[in-house]
């Protein structure tokens, strides 16, 4: 008990190897009338002071006053920063703030694919579009949909924040950059109290001034508690060597998720039902799917969470895919109607985007404390699959999983991704379509010759899936207990037990594939055990581990329920198992649960990442415990 | 397209499922359930193109004794269900099963949303002004000084009004009927005519939680406290036997309704309304008419179909994918790709 607590990184820092990639690279660019020299030193500043170290680059024009809005006016200024060593002020961007069109053209080349834009459409005007020599508005086609784009209308609302202070037009645009470095601030977790005193004393001879822009500074800060703007988390690029031919395009977890449950919904021949309720960070999903008409996909906007579970259960019920999606928080509320999909055995695909909990917790951060909920959350016996993404592009092969066996079992089926996976860009392969297996499903159209039974099994312990408006096959379902078999009511002792065993064995006996080593071998010294978005600071760690010349693998769950059978044999087989995770350690708790091994948790509940400096520490422990 | 035999019509006894009734003797449901299979054959209904959703509650027990599709849900939640199977396939016949603690108290949001976007089905609210299958605590319904195992010295919030509540959340059919009423399976015919979300407040005795609460007009020798609207008619109640003919009729000043006496049948000379079901501000008068003072208004209050939700979900389906492929691995390598040479 004492090891979770020895091992919770959350608040110890770590010191580990130079590593680049966990830094994050923010450009402000804008005109050189628009400070952004001075928003970015104040950024720094203020990062310098969170004890991040830190690598700043200003680019500004020659020119004191180049003509506004043109490219040669464009000033930029770069800050790296991260919780380890910074030593260059990094390559590549992964944000850029543009304050107008010139700022965009000019940098927007150098951001690395999957980075974020903020564009201050207020800017993006004809007139200054013309003098970026730009023919139709980047933010409004296909050209930016290499990265993320965050269009915010900076000078409207800076306008508005600053009003009260009765400032003329220019001087109250003046106070921009100080809105888009609240937004900046509350990104990343950045203190305000320093920069109010600088403010303060910069202007202290014209407190008017000090007041707008602090309530610039705060309206922007503001804005991004609000809108529940999240800094895009840094994925660990692959080497170059490893990169596999084919097309590629980016793709985040929110979007991947959106094209395989559509992807699913063909395979198993039918149209999509979706029912949603706005939610941080899951309603993306809801976002992507709601063009995709011709698709067959109907999106539904529901008037809670309840009400979307339900919508989608009484669409399976009727024939199409139900599927709905949420949040923790969201989660909890469709629980009942979960159960109800488990007791009337309809498929039903549930996607929780996970954030930082309990309660609203920290909608923009990430975390995978929700497993426990997956995997036992419900009242009653009540066992349903669970799978687990690792990261955006996986993230579509496990939708069109999800969707697979809910329609093959007749179950609802839980997939687990996290606000990491979900806002997180990243380049991804194509997929070949017709690389997959289809799994059409059968509807039951006439009764055997048996008799129809709305709870008959076949060798899978699937129930028949009857449409309403399927002549004679005319019957009831619900949520008491069932009879085997004929599906009406029964409170039979006997009959319950029997029903029970039938629930657990039929989700028990899904048949997934055998869990796979990804780095590493059965039987190595150690091994870490993964699931979710922890996948790409293990991989790195245990890559470097191994490149060093330790026995360590590295195992990672996509099915966290049922288990693939294989996975307690070879657990068993290494030296010792440890589980990183975003929680307190509840896949850990499973698998000591499942197979009596002896599994370690490493945790940290920050609603941040592992970095992989923190799993690399976390690995010479473990080894250097085995050796000593 | 061969089959040109013409369907026949079914008997009440075709929409009896073999299970056994499960409502304590004398339960209203019983009538209710009556009315329902009597109505089926009469609307031209098909068994397997109808569903019944219910909630939970002793009402919601009903789809298990219809034959015809059913599903018995969870508590509150049936409207959120039934849009989900309607919007799946609005080809079926949806009928929505609920009662006042149903349909007002934990699952008032459903309630209330299903009305706004006037999903095409039936909605039939058994109000017993009791809890029934929790053995009879007080309802959002009730009457204030219900006493109850949960309210023993009297129930003090005030009553939620069922089609007050319907019609304020923009509901364009609100009806109202009682268990035993002769009128009752009209009333569900109408509700089916109507496109759209058509709500029926069904007063239902309880006999074992709250027996006889609505004697007052519900008895036969109470008949004179029933107002039956009917569409272009006036609004005339009681009988010459009871104390008189008389009929509601506007005070202009105070724009409020008023009971009037209709002597020698005059209700012209008397200023009685005629009932127009497409008249929303009266409507709005009719369902907060206080009983005692007023006779308690039955059948159809409003009727006046708007567009519904199922069929513009289904036209936006249509014209946006109006000359459109649904090729997804083209979706897939929408926007900029790259190629990653061998």
């Amino acid at each position: 008990m004492a090891s979770a607590a020895e091992q919770d990184l959350a608040s110890s820092k770590v010191t580990g190897a130079a590593s680049p990639s966990e830094a994050v690279v923010v450009r402000f660019a804008g005109d050189s009338g628009d400070g952004m020299q001075l928003t970015g030193g104040q950024f720094t500043l203020s990062t310098a002071l969170t004890g991040n170290d830190l690598a700043t680059f200003p680019d500004f024009p020659a020119e004191i006053r180049a003509p506004q809005g043109t490219l040669f006016g464009v000033s930029a200024f770069q800050i790296n920063f991260g919780s380890d060593e910074i030593t260059t002020a990094g390559d590549a961007p992964d944000i850029l703030v543009a304050m107008n069109p010139a700022a965009l053209k000019s940098n927007v080349e150098n951001l690395r694919i999957g980075g974020l834009i903020i564009a201050d459409t207020g800017e993006f005007n004809d007139r200054n579009l013309a003098k970026a020599k730009y023919d139709r508005n980047p933010l409004e086609d296909d050209s930016l949909s290499r990265w993320q784009l965050v269009p915010i209308n900076i000078s409207q609302l800076t306008m508005e924040a600053v009003k009260p202070f009765g400032l003329g037009n220019k001087e109250a645009l003046r106070c921009k950059n100080m809105w888009t470095l609240g937004l900046a601030l509350w990104m990343f977790d950045r203190d305000r109290q320093p920069l109010i005193d600088w403010l303060k004393a910069k202007f202290a001879k014209a407190p008017t001034l000090a007041d707008a822009n602090i309530a610039a500074l705060n309206a922007g800060h503001a804005y991004g508690e609000t809108v529940e703007l999240a800094a895009p988390l840094k994925q660990h690029a692959l080497a170059p060597a490893e990169v596999a031919p084919g097309l590629y395009r980016t793709v985040t977890g929110a979007e991947a998720i959106a094209y395989g449950l559509v992807a699913g919904a063909q395979f198993a021949d039918l149209p999509m039902f979706f029912g949603g309720y706005p939610i941080t960070p899951a309603s993306a999903i809801l976002h992507y799917l709601s063009p995709l008409k011709e698709f067959g996909v109907t999106t539904f906007q529901a008037e809670d969470e309840i009400a979307a579970v339900a919508s989608a259960i009484g669409a399976s019920y009727a024939g199409q895919l139900g599927v709905t999606s949420s949040s923790g928080p969201g989660i909890a509320l469709k629980t009942e109607a979960i159960g109800l999909a488990i007791m009337t055995e309809l498929p039903l695909v549930i996607v929780n985007s996970q954030r930082g909990g309990p309660s609203t917790g920290l909608p923009t951060k990430t975390e995978q404390s929700d497993l426990y909920q997956a995997v036992y959350g419900r009242n009653g016996d009540a066992p349903l699959p669970v799978i687990a993404a690792r990261a955006p592009g996986d993230a579509f092969e496990c939708a069109i999983e999800a969707c697979r066996i809910a329609t093959q079992y007749m179950t609802p089926v839980m997939l687990l991704t996290d606000g990491y996976i979900a806002n997180a860009a990243e380049p991804w392969k194509i997929p070949d379509l017709s690389s997959f297996d289809r799994f059409p499903v059968q509807f039951m159209e006439k009764a055997p010759e048996s008799g129809f039974m709305a709870y008959a099994r076949d060798n899978k312990l699937a129930r028949p899936w009857v449409k309403p408006g399927t002549k004679g096959l005319m019957h009831r379902i619900g949520g008491i207990e069932k009879q085997q078999g004929t599906g009406n009511i029964d409170y039979n002792p006997a009959n319950h037990q029997a029903m029970t065993d039938i629930r657990r064995d039929k989700v028990a006996g899904i048949k997934v594939p055998d869990q796979i080593v990804d780095q590493g071998e059965a039987g190595d010294a150690l091994v870490i055990v993964g699931w979710g978005s922890t996948y790409g600071p293990i991989k790195q760690a245990v890559k470097r581990a191994r490149a060093a010349g330790e026995k360590v693998a590295h195992v990672h769950l996509r099915h966290i329920w049922p288990m693939p059978a294989n996975l307690g044999d070879l657990l068993r087989s290494f030296g010792a198992i440890l589980v990183p995770e975003m929680n307190t350690g509840q896949l850990k708790t499973v698998l000591r649960d499942q197979f009596l091994v002896d599994a370690r948790p490493l945790n940290k509940v920050s609603g941040q990442p592992f970095t992989i400096a923190e799993i690399a520490a976390a690995i010479d422990a473990a080894l250097s415990g085995q050796k000593g | 397209m061969n089959d040109m035999t013409p369907p026949q019509k079914s008997s009440p006894k075709d929409w009896e499922s073999d299970q056994e009734v499960r409502w304590c003797p004398g339960c209203g449901d019983y009538a209710i359930l009556k009315a329902v299979q009597r109505t089926m054959p009469e609307i031209g209904a098909t068994p397997e193109n109808t569903v019944f959703v219910s909630g939970i509650g002793c009402s919601s027990r009903f789809p298990y004794y219809m034959e015809t599709y059913g599903f018995h849900t969870i508590h509150g939640r049936a409207p959120a269900i039934a849009t989900g199977v309607k919007l799946a396939n609005p080809e079926l016949d949806v009928w929505i099963i609920t009662g006042d603690g149903d349909a007002l108290s934990i699952g008032g949001n459903h309630t209330f949303h299903i009305l706004r976007r006037n999903l095409n089905c039936q909605i039939l609210l058994f109000n017993n002004e009791i809890y029934g299958l929790t053995k009879g605590q007080y309802s959002p319904t009730s009457a204030v000084g219900t006493r109850t195992p949960s309210t023993p010295y009297g129930s003090v919030d005030r009553p939620a009004q069922a089609c007050a509540f319907a019609l304020g959340a923009g509901a364009r059919f609100v009806a109202r009927a009682f268990d035993v009423s002769k009128e009752l399976p009209a009333t569900l015919a109408a509700a089916h005519r109507h496109q759209g979300a058509a709500f029926i407040e069904i007063f239902q005795n309880c006999i074992v939680y709250n027996a006889d609460v609505f004697a007052g007009f519900t008895e036969k020798a109470n008949a004179h406290q029933q107002l039956w609207l009917k569409n272009g008619e006036p609004m005339l109640f009681g009988s010459e036997k009871s104390g008189g003919v008389k009929g509601i009729a506007l005070d202009a000043e105070k724009l409020t309704l008023q009971v009037v006496d209709v002597p020698d049948g005059d209700w012209q000379k008397a200023g009685v309304i005629v009932h127009d079901v497409t008249n929303r501000s009266i409507a709005h008068m009719l369902v907060e008419m206080r009983f005692g003072e007023f006779p308690m208004a039955l059948g159809i209050l409003y009727d006046d179909p708007r567009p519904t939700f199922d069929a513009q979900v289904a036209e936006q389906m249509t014209s946006a994918s109006a000359g459109k492929t649904p090729d997804l691995q083209k979706l897939l390598a929408k926007g900029q790709t790259w190629t990653v040479a061998a």
